[in-house]
């Protein structure tokens, strides 16, 4: 960076500790206000020699602090009881003992976090990172081991000569002059520092990447990733035939399934199944769910024959026909299991309780079309008496 | 900085404090003796009160010296005879807890033989829970409390006159020794007087409860005691206040600490919900008592915590003065809670509450009474020790 003839200020280097805090001492009792302290590492009474107030940043971190106390009981009221309550342990929903973790990691965070953003916007001036007194020599030597003091061109009381006269009469050394930059601050989008920066995260972020990911990578449990089990269409090494997927074992039985004893018969069989089901409010709503869905598409949502595929196809006989009210369950069950001319089997549609539940509701169906005027008498007779 | 030398000049304490000290301990044993006339269990739970609140103030002020020698600080030489004034109550425990030795029948539960042999829980904690091993437990601490104590002091108090280094030395490997014990005896001497008061209670916690309320009423005692002498020029002329400061900022981080103790125990009992454990707080909560363990809260935690936040107040003799008297008043509901619900039980009111007082108070008079005759005997800055010169240059 180009410096120009402006002058920022003046410094002075000192030796020990003890001086320099005289320095601070005398400097601030002599009514300058821009001036400041530059020391290798924290020394202890420099507050009081400089006359410093208490930083404000103390404020920052209450206020954030606080928010995050707030943010945090707001978050956890929130979601714990207004969005998605939950019985834990049957506490209430607003446990505030339980709440009290959160919410001080919470204050923790929001005021360190605060605290940091806060000193590097208010106090150090970001994004402008550069500061006449850096790449100067005083501050390659305050850095290392000695200590230096600075007073400002900009103090009202400046004057080049009794500045010199004062650093002098305290016993500093290499009393020097430093100059403004030419421009104060633009490196921070300067195309040069931006492509260092961008250079330095993809070399930092690969170079991270490839040495924990590739040449460092160790599998410490890797027993999930590689499993001694066969996958569909996988070769096989063990196997003679090479295949991976192997035929069950002659005479095995897939869990779950029931097989049908006449399975093989077209005509109905002379002595068919029971219904195992029992009559309930459950089993026809099971078979009104599966009649609607597999059944009504051609016999009728009553089961008439009377559906919107009519004279589309070979018309499905009316399920209220003399025949099929005679029929036992189990008739009705094999036309379902089997399939009956154009009709197709249905026992890879439906369980075996799903048809039965269905024959069930089609036995239903057919009381209810074919009930006797005295039948329906009692039947309300029986309702109305059961509802009064 | 090499101005003048300002020399410590020894200084007699107004006799008026000692009639202060005689005046509390009067006026507290006669209001406690009609407290005993009146209803004498309640009394003798009073009793245990003023002993424990002698007793955490005179071992927080021991630990003090003990951590001072450990982590070799500067910066609290100049004051350390204060809490060394305070930690004499120490060789004094035996002879104060003599009477508790009579209490013991009506103080706590597992002492009477009859009760013990119908009971499986306390059958089972009779080994450690019975009056021989109790008085053994309780003598032994006492004197190695003691022996550590008068160990210490000699030593200081001879390097006032040899300022012989090597007693330092001896000081910090004696210290070294005793912070590990003072940590075991400290919960012993929580679960043996406090605790067992509930035998069939317990709390892993517990003593690390009672400790951070003991180093709590320590610091604040010697932080009332380094202001008002310091205020009325009876200590080093160039003691400052960044000394204070520090003081300051122990007794804040010590509020802090005993919150999160006492926090982290009811949390995980509240949390688990056991009814072997929940009682225990039930009792304190219910009646009268939540009004007392809220006001514990707010007094003992958020008031103190507000109270010395900000960084002036730390320094500012006047806040520090004021927050000292209230963290002290705090540790005594502390140890009121802790101890009294274990007598009043169901009963709940705050009849002739007064009686209750009136140990605490006499313990007040004994602190105030044993200060003033060390104060008179020995000086009140450590003259010998070699770390006084960087310990009066502490700067913050």
């Amino acid at each position: 960076m180009e410096r120009n003839t402006k002058l920022h200020g003046l410094v002075a280097l000192f030796d020990t500790p003890d001086q320099i805090i005289h320095a601070a001492e005398k400097v601030s009792h002599s009514g300058y206000k821009d001036f400041d302290i530059h020391t290798p590492y924290p020394v202890h009474g420099m507050d009081d020699a400089m006359k410093l107030k208490p930083s404000k940043l103390g404020y920052v971190t209450l206020v954030f602090g606080l928010s995050g106390a707030a943010f945090a009981l707001l978050l956890m009221w929130w979601t714990m009881v207004v969005d998605y309550p939950m019985n834990i342990g049957g506490k209430p929903f607003f446990s505030l003992p339980a709440f009290i973790p959160v919410t001080f990691e919470l204050t923790v965070l929001f005021a360190t976090l605060a605290t940091v953003i806060g000193m590097i916007t208010f106090f150090f001036r970001f994004p402008d990172n550069k500061h006449p007194l850096h790449d100067t020599p005083y501050m390659q030597q305050v850095s290392r081991d000695k200590y230096g003091v600075f007073i400002g061109a900009s103090d009202p009381k400046f004057n080049a000569k009794e500045v010199r006269a004062l650093f002098e009469s305290l016993g500093g050394k290499q009393i020097s002059e430093i100059m403004e930059f030419e421009k104060t601050w633009q490196d921070a989008f300067n195309p040069k520092f931006i492509g260092i920066l961008v250079t330095t995260v993809i070399l930092v972020s690969g170079g991270t990447y490839f040495t924990l990911n590739k040449l460092l990578y160790i599998t410490p449990f890797n027993w999930m990733e590689h499993q001694f089990r066969g996958v569909p269409q996988e070769k096989s090494d063990f196997f003679a035939d090479s295949r991976m997927m192997r035929e069950p074992v002659a005479g095995s039985v897939a869990r779950g399934h029931m097989p049908y004893e006449f399975k093989d018969s077209v005509a109905q069989p002379a002595d068919p199944l029971e219904n195992p089901l029992v009559n309930s409010a459950e089993v026809f709503r099971l078979g009104q769910k599966k009649y609607l869905t597999f059944c009504s598409p051609c016999h009728g949502n009553y089961g008439d024959g009377d559906s919107r595929l009519n004279q589309q196809f070979p018309n499905p006989p009316s399920l209220h026909t003399a025949k099929l009210r005679e029929w036992k369950d189990g008739n009705i069950y094999h036309v379902i299991t089997n399939g009956q001319n154009v009709m197709p089997s249905y026992s890879h549609q439906m369980t075996v309780k799903e048809r039965w539940a269905v024959v069930s509701y089609i036995r239903a169906l057919q009381k209810a079309k074919n009930a006797s005027e005295t039948e329906i008498e009692q039947f309300r007779k029986e309702n109305t008496s059961n509802g009064n | 900085m090499a101005t003048k030398e300002m020399s410590y000049v020894k200084k007699e304490l107004p006799g008026k404090i000692l009639n202060i000290g005689i005046a509390l301990l009067a006026i507290g044993l006669i209001v406690g003796a009609f407290g005993l006339l009146l209803d004498p269990t309640r009394a003798k739970f009073s009793y245990l009160l003023g002993f424990f609140y002698l007793l955490t103030i005179g071992m927080g002020s021991l630990f003090l010296i003990s951590l001072e020698y450990v982590v070799n600080a500067d910066w609290s030489t100049p004051i350390r005879r204060i809490p060394e004034f305070f930690a004499a109550t120490v060789p004094l425990f035996i002879v104060v807890a003599i009477p508790l030795f009579f209490f013991i029948h009506d103080l706590y539960h597992w002492s009477h033989t009859d009760a013990v042999s119908s009971d499986a829980l306390l059958k089972l904690k009779e080994p450690y829970l019975n009056i021989t091993f109790f008085v053994i437990r309780v003598v032994a601490t006492f004197v190695i409390w003691a022996l550590y104590y008068f160990f210490i002091v000699r030593n200081s108090r001879k390097q006032d006159e040899t300022r012989d280094q090597k007693l330092t030395k001896r000081n910090i490997v004696a210290s070294a020794i005793f912070i590990p014990v003072f940590a075991i005896t400290i919960t012993f001497s929580a679960i043996d007087w406090m605790m067992s008061l509930e035998p069939h209670w317990f709390s892993t916690i517990y003593g690390v409860y009672v400790f951070s309320g003991t180093m709590l009423a320590g610091l604040a005692a010697t932080t009332l005691a380094v202001v008002l002498l310091k205020d009325n020029g009876y200590l080093h002329p160039k003691m400052t206040n960044d000394h204070l400061s520090s003081l300051g900022g122990l007794l804040f981080g010590f509020v802090n600490f005993w919150a999160y103790i006492a926090f982290s125990q009811f949390l995980l009992i509240w949390y688990a919900n056991l009814p072997e454990e929940t009682f225990w707080f039930i009792d304190r909560w219910e009646g009268m008592w939540g009004a007392i363990t809220l006001t514990l809260i707010v007094v003992h935690f958020l008031v103190p915590y507000a109270l010395l936040l900000p960084a002036p107040a730390k320094k500012d003799p006047k806040r520090l003065k004021f927050a000292a008297v209230w963290i002290l008043v705090a540790h005594l509901l502390d140890l009121y809670w802790l101890i009294m619900p274990q007598y009043h039980g169901e009963k709940s009111g705050l009849h002739y509450i007064l009686t209750e007082f009136g140990f605490p108070i006499a313990a007040i008079g004994v602190l105030i009474i044993v200060f003033y005759f060390n104060f008179k005997k020995h000086n009140a800055v450590p003259v010998g020790d070699p770390k006084l010169d960087r310990g009066l240059n502490f700067r913050l």
